[in-house]
Order: structure tokens, then sequence, then C-alpha cells
């Protein structure tokens, strides 16, 4: 009955530890291959022409921009969405939802940055828009389930203590499917600066632009490179919301 | 006491057009102070009969009444602040801290730091938890008695008149059970909160209720009376049944020994004469006397062949005395002791162990048959 349970600080589970610890390491595996693939490969005049500095860097700021703009995006919508369809009343709109945008993702993501160009014309916005609806799903989705799993009877304790809707919301249902929520935004950061590859497609720019010069003006060092920087920035981004997730996600549980 | 706190008026609750309704045109009225246990087989609305209190659940038509104010209308979160709440699955919020989990309620009422720092440590040692220990823990780490005992302390944090109750022991094993109930008596003692109990063990019912309402499909109510009252008269085959084939053994709980009529065997106490006490002992109706100590405490069953074997002092022979009971015992306490002891009696004394009288089969047997 009354023996002292160990504190919770020592009982970081291993998968949470090397959560944060692989994105770090895969980073610096390819950054240690753009590195090499950079210093003995034969880099002629047209490969430094399209890995110059100043291109590079304008690229990746591009893609930053393309992944956090999507990124912020998809929260803004997926998650007060998810939050509105669990309330009472809507399971219709939920599964419906969900459906429709899981097709959204069974297309593919070239598709979708194409379908919006021909409704949108060129510009960075009609890829953030593409982007943002390719990630909604998984950012919805796992809010609605974030939300589903919080105990019911720790609801109903919190309804029969006097807890308002507003408050049951703020201070019980969110702060224990934090979690899974933010579990779906990294996945949703990932693809988004995966994707923010074929943003070039439509004049969205980004590293894309490299990896494309490298095809079309067949330089393999040109498109190794670029994928890399793109891998690596898909990588950070992970750690940064893993890290928030460690933070954000209460003692307790 | 009986004044009334809580009323149902003509509750009714039905889901959907067409259903049976969960509750159908209820009044229901709570005493003051007393603990009303609602009782009746699973699915008979005893459940949402209890959330109608609060408003968990709203009722289709009819009113309620908490301390003679109509709160049928208005906002049910002021309500259910003024209202304790516990529920079989505790409920407790696991990111929160247990001293967070009992400051819940006076937050929401918006005391000042100091006094529910205070609090926490007062409902804590209430519920026989240690404040220093447990204060910082997760619900995690609790036991499942430890977090039922939060449970209440939360509850009752804000010290409301009323609390609700819902299965609370339901989940937990036996010998915790047991150990929360009596607990829980001792609590509402000294307390006096007006509890509304829902349970469909009709065991917990007769130990936790000063008055039970049993309750049918509907939440219609079979009968509304004492646990004694409801064992000895039951008022319909419906009750007889929910009752079970128990309900006389479930009645020895609620009499205690000193409700029985006392049977004196002869006693005995040193110096004995063994040519007397033969005599004696033949002449009555027992097969056994007590030999009581200096201090009128008897500690052995004296029979016949121990008078007749000279060889040891008659302080050592015959059987030892090893229970006896006191007039608040019950009578189950009586007959669990009877049934164990060698001469099929109980030795009944006061407090402090002087003879009484004995307690018998028969005088048992007779207190039953006068009640039916």
């Amino acid at each position: 009955m009354s023996q002292i349970a160990p504190s919770l600080k020592n009982r970081t589970p291993l998968s949470e530890r090397l959560d944060l610890i692989v994105s770090p390491i895969f980073a610096i595996a390819l950054a240690i291959i753009g590195g090499v693939v950079w210093l003995y490969s034969d880099l002629d005049d047209t490969t430094i022409a399209i890995l110059a500095p100043e291109k590079l860097q304008r690229q990746l700021v591009e893609t930053i921009t393309l992944g956090l703009a999507s990124s912020l995006l998809v929260i803004a919508i997926a998650i007060p969405l998810g939050v509105l369809v669990t309330r009472k009343g809507f399971p219709r709109l939920k599964n419906f939802l969900v459906d429709t945008l899981g097709l959204a993702q069974a297309l593919p993501a070239y598709g979708l940055i194409v379908i919006f160009f021909s409704f949108m014309g060129a510009g960075i916005t009609t890829v953030i828009l593409a982007l943002a609806t390719f990630s909604l799903l998984p950012v919805l989705r796992n809010t609605i389930v974030g939300l589903e799993q919080v105990d019911k009877s720790v609801i109903d304790a919190g309804r029969g203590m006097g807890y308002t809707t507003r408050q049951i919301l703020m201070k019980i249902e969110l702060p224990l499917s934090v979690e899974v929520i933010i579990a779906g935004i990294r996945t949703a950061i990932v693809i988004n600066v995966g994707m923010s590859a074929l943003a070039f497609l439509v004049g969205g720019g980004g590293l894309g632009e490299t990896i494309n010069s490298g095809l079309k003006l067949d330089r393999a060092p040109a498109i190794l490179i670029g994928a890399v920087l793109v891998a690596i920035l898909a990588l950070l981004f992970d750690f940064v919301s893993a890290l928030a997730q460690k933070h954000l996600k209460p003692k307790g549980l | 006491m009986s004044e009334t706190l809580i009323r149902l008026e003509n509750v009714s609750k039905s889901y959907g057009s067409g259903a049976e309704p969960a509750v159908r045109n209820l009044t229901l009225e709570v005493k003051k102070g007393e603990v009303l246990v609602l009782v009746g087989p699973s699915g008979c609305g005893k459940s949402t009969t209890l959330r109608l209190i609060n408003r968990l659940i709203e009722p289709t038509s009819g009113r309620i009444y908490l301390d003679g104010e109509d709160v049928t209308d208005g906002d049910p979160s002021v309500l259910r602040r003024k209202i304790g709440y516990v529920i079989q699955q505790v409920g407790l919020f696991p990111h929160r801290t247990i001293a967070e989990n009992i400051a819940t309620v006076p937050k929401l009422l918006g005391w000042d730091k100091a006094k529910i720092e205070a609090r926490i440590d007062e409902m804590l040692e209430l519920v026989s938890m240690d404040p220093e220990t447990y204060r910082d823990r997760y619900p995690k780490e609790l036991s499942g008695g430890q977090a039922q005992r939060i449970g209440v302390a939360r509850a009752l944090a804000a010290d409301p008149d009323v609390l609700l109750m819902d299965e609370p022991f339901g989940a937990i094993d036996p010998i915790t059970r047991d150990r929360l109930q009596n607990e829980f008596l001792r609590l509402q003692q000294e307390l006096k909160k007006t509890i509304v109990f829902v349970t469909h063990d009709i065991d917990e019912a007769i130990k936790m209720g000063n008055r039970i309402a049993i309750l049918r499909e509907g939440s219609e109510i079979a009968q509304l009376d004492t646990p004694e009252a409801i064992l000895a008269h039951p008022a319909d085959e419906f009750v007889e049944s929910f009752l079970g084939s128990g309900a006389i053994l479930k009645g020895l709980t609620l009499k205690k020994v000193r409700d029985i009529e006392l049977h004196q065997v002869p006693t005995m106490s040193s110096p004995v004469m063994r040519e007397q006490a033969l005599e004696t002992l033949r002449a009555s109706d027992d097969q056994v006397a007590l030999f009581l100590d200096a201090n009128d405490k008897p500690t052995r069953w004296i029979d016949e062949r121990a008078l007749n074997r000279t060889s040891q002092p008659i302080e050592k022979s015959g059987r030892p005395v090893t229970v006896d009971l006191q007039p608040e015992d019950t009578l189950q306490d009586a007959l669990t002791v009877m049934l164990q002891s060698s001469v099929g009696m109980a030795v009944v004394t006061d407090r402090k162990g002087k003879y009484l009288g004995c307690c018998t089969i028969e005088s048992l047997a007779k207190l039953i048959m006068s009640d039916g």
C-alpha cells in the first residue's frame, strides 16, 4: 500500500531517449557524406555554379520558409478542426474529413502541386497551400485520436467538479493529448520540408532547384549535395519538434 | 435531521423519443445529514438518477431543488462546484499532482493560495495519507485504494454540503474496500454530509446507508426505508429477491449484542469447592459453567469432566475462553464466535472484561423470529 514509487525522473523510456538522438546522428552522418562529396569529387565550373553559396543560401531560406509556413498553416487549421469535430454532434463530419484528407494524401505530392498550380498559378503561396493540404491529415488524425483517447472518467470527474466545457478542453483534454498531437505535427513538418524540394516545379524556389539543375546538367555531386541538404533540414525540424514534444508533454503521464 | 436538502420532483429522463425512459417520473427527497443509498440491478437508472442531481445529465422534465432552491435551470458548472462528486473510476487528473488534484474545486471557487495549501494538507490527513509523502506525487504512483482516498479528498476539498458517490468502492479489492467503507463511515460521523450513494451491492447498501432506496427499471422506487425496516419487511417480491436469500444473515449486521436477551450460566470463582460446584452444575440446565477470575473476568469453561479430574487445579482445567463479545458488537460477530466456540455459546463482557452473560443460538433465533 505505502511502498514508495521510484522517482519519475529516472524512468524516461529508451524509445524516448532514442527519439532525441536518432535525428541528430542521421543529420551528422548526412553532413559528413555531403562534406566528403564536396571535398573529394571532381567539381567542374558548372557544378560550382550550381552550388554557388549565395544560391544555396537563398534556396535554404526558401525551403525553411516553405516548411515553416505550410506547417504553421496546417497547425492553425488541423488542430481547431480536430477539436471541433470531436465535440458532440459531429461524428459524420469527422469521418468525412478523415476519409477525404486520406485521399489527398494518397495523391502524389507532385500531382497535388500541379493541381494547385492550374488553379492558382505559379508562386510560393501555391506551394504552401499544396503542402498544407497534403500534410493536413496526420495532424488532424492525431488531434482526433489524441482527444478521443483521453480517459472519459477523467473528463466526467472534471465536469462533475464544475469545469466548464472550455476548461475541460484547455485544462484536461488538450494537455492530455498534446503528445499525440505533436507526433502528428512532427510527421507533417518532415513531409513539408521533404516535399518542398518539389516547389521549383511551380516557381516556388527551394533546394529542389539545385537538385533539378544537377539532374538536367548531369552533375551527380550537385544532386547529392542538394538532396543531403534537404534531408538535413527535415531532420533538424524533426529534432526541434521532438524537443518540443518532450517539454510540452505534461509530467505525471 | 429531517430537513430536506435535495428534492427531485417528478423528474424524468428519456433518451430520444419512443425509447423507454431511463428515469420515469421520480420524486425523491434526501434529508440533511443522511446517507441515502440508491441500489438496484444494473440498468435500473440509479447512476442516471445520481447524475441528474448535479445535472451531468439534464432532466427531460421535472424540477430539482437543492436546499430549497430550484437549480433545474442556471449554470450547471456553478451548481456542480457546490456538490462533491466521486466516481468508481476515480478520474484523478493524471497530469496534475495529488495536491493539484485536491485543489481543483477550491481553485475554481477562487480561494486564495494560502487557504488552498492549508486545505490540501487538511484533506490528505482526513483520508489518512501523509501530506509530506503524497502532495507532490502523481496519480499513477498510487494504488487503487489510495487513488480513491484522494478522490474522496478532492470531492470534499471545498467543503460541499452534498456528496454524490457513484459506486465509489466498486473497483477496489474486497479487503481494501472493507477498510475504505469503515473509514468512510467514521468520516461521515464526523462530517455529517448529505450523501447520495449509488451501488449495485445490497450488502454495501445495508452497511453504508441511513436509508436505502431500492430501485427497479426506470428508477422506480420499489422501497425506500431504513435498512432494518427493508430487511424485516420487504415491500414486495422484487425487493425480496433483490435482498437475496441471505436477508436474515444481513440483518445480523444491523443488530447489536445488547439487543439480545443474555443467558446466565452457573459461574464459579476460586476457591472452588468441587462437590458444591458439581451440584450446582447438575442442578442447572447447562452442561458448562464459567470460571471467573478475581476481576469477574471469565477465563475458562468448566464442565463435569473437568470438575471430576482432580489431578489439576480448577483454574487450569476445562477449556479457555478465547474470545469474548461486548454489547456493541454486531450479532453477526456473535454468531461467528458461537459457531467457533466449543460450547455453542459466546461470552459477553463489558468493556473492562467483566462477565455479563452468554449469547446462545436459541436467544439469537428468538430475536430473529420475533422480528420476522
